[in-house]
């Protein structure tokens, strides 16, 4: 059974949820707290976040750099503009690719679930084809271990 | 579908985007070049490419020439979709273990700066 669930909703919406073991807050704190955020918000094996700024408070920079230790990079920039602890976050952010992408609005839950936490994600982009063109970029960012497994596959076949 | 033919199809970013923007509707050549600041003929030839391999087929409609995705390309989509779940199931693994730490670690005091 996979814990993680990730839809399109109406034209400009991506809805992603996800259950963990633990607390709203200890959930809330590893999304907020830049110790706690490089420890796991890192994408592909082998690429780490060198630069992790979050200034949780309204009107408080995001900013997030990756890098694969084989000269590649790029980073993502925001801005946090709601919090409520440990229940709600709403931020907005950009990749940097190195041209910035169209302001994906995130309002991000944590809602308790017996002793656990269901968050749920939801993005807001500016119309279609934005949110068309983000999902093929974050496959292709996010996916690249998973492409480079099946390009052996295929090739082994 | 020839799979080598479609994976090649499918090395490039500009096409991901094609059609992943495809899977929202059909558009013409017009509507898909503007997000992508690209010229028509430049998104022409990524169309080319697309059809031949099998993941875009168009019908001809007066004199547009509308274009879809083709049933290779819907599943090439739905491949994508769950590598981007498996992808961010990886993070929230991670996550996982990052919040097991949490919660053996010694409730957290007003000091900052622990040792590491």
């Amino acid at each position: 059974m996979s814990k993680l669930t990730l839809k399109t909703e109406a034209d400009t919406h991506v809805v992603v949820t996800r259950r963990f073991a633990t607390s709203p807050e200890a959930v809330y704190r590893a999304h907020t707290d830049p110790k706690l955020i490089q420890k796991w918000l890192l994408g592909p094996e082998g690429w780490t976040m060198p630069v992790c700024i979050s200034e949780a408070k309204p009107g408080g920079k995001i900013r997030y750099e990756w890098a694969d230790g084989k000269g590649r990079s790029f980073y993502l920039t925001g801005e946090y503009l709601e919090l409520e602890p440990y229940n709600r976050i709403v931020h907005v952010e950009r990749m940097h690719l190195p041209d910035p992408t169209p302001d994906n609005h995130v309002e991000t839950r944590f809602d308790a679930d017996g002793t656990g936490t269901l968050m749920t994600i939801r993005m807001t982009l500016p119309d279609a084809q934005t949110r068309a063109a983000m999902l093929a970029t974050g496959m292709e960012r996010g996916m690249e271990a998973s492409y480079a497994r099946l390009e052996a596959m295929i090739q082994g076949a | 579908m020839n799979l080598d033919t479609a994976f090649s199809a499918l090395a490039d970013p500009t096409r991901r985007a094609i059609l992943a923007r495809l899977a929202e509707g059909e558009a013409t050549v017009m509507e898909l070049a503007e997000p992508f600041e690209m010229t028509q003929p430049a998104i022409s030839q990524h169309l080319k490419v697309l059809e031949e391999a099998g993941l875009v087929t168009h019908r001809v409609d007066g004199t547009r020439r509308p274009r879809r995705l083709a049933k290779g390309g819907i599943e090439a989509m739905d491949q994508w979709l769950a590598m981007l779940r498996e992808a961010l199931e990886r993070n929230y693994n991670r996550l996982d273990k990052v919040l097991a730490d949490m919660g053996h670690a010694k409730q957290p005091t007003a000091k900052r700066g622990q040792k590491r």
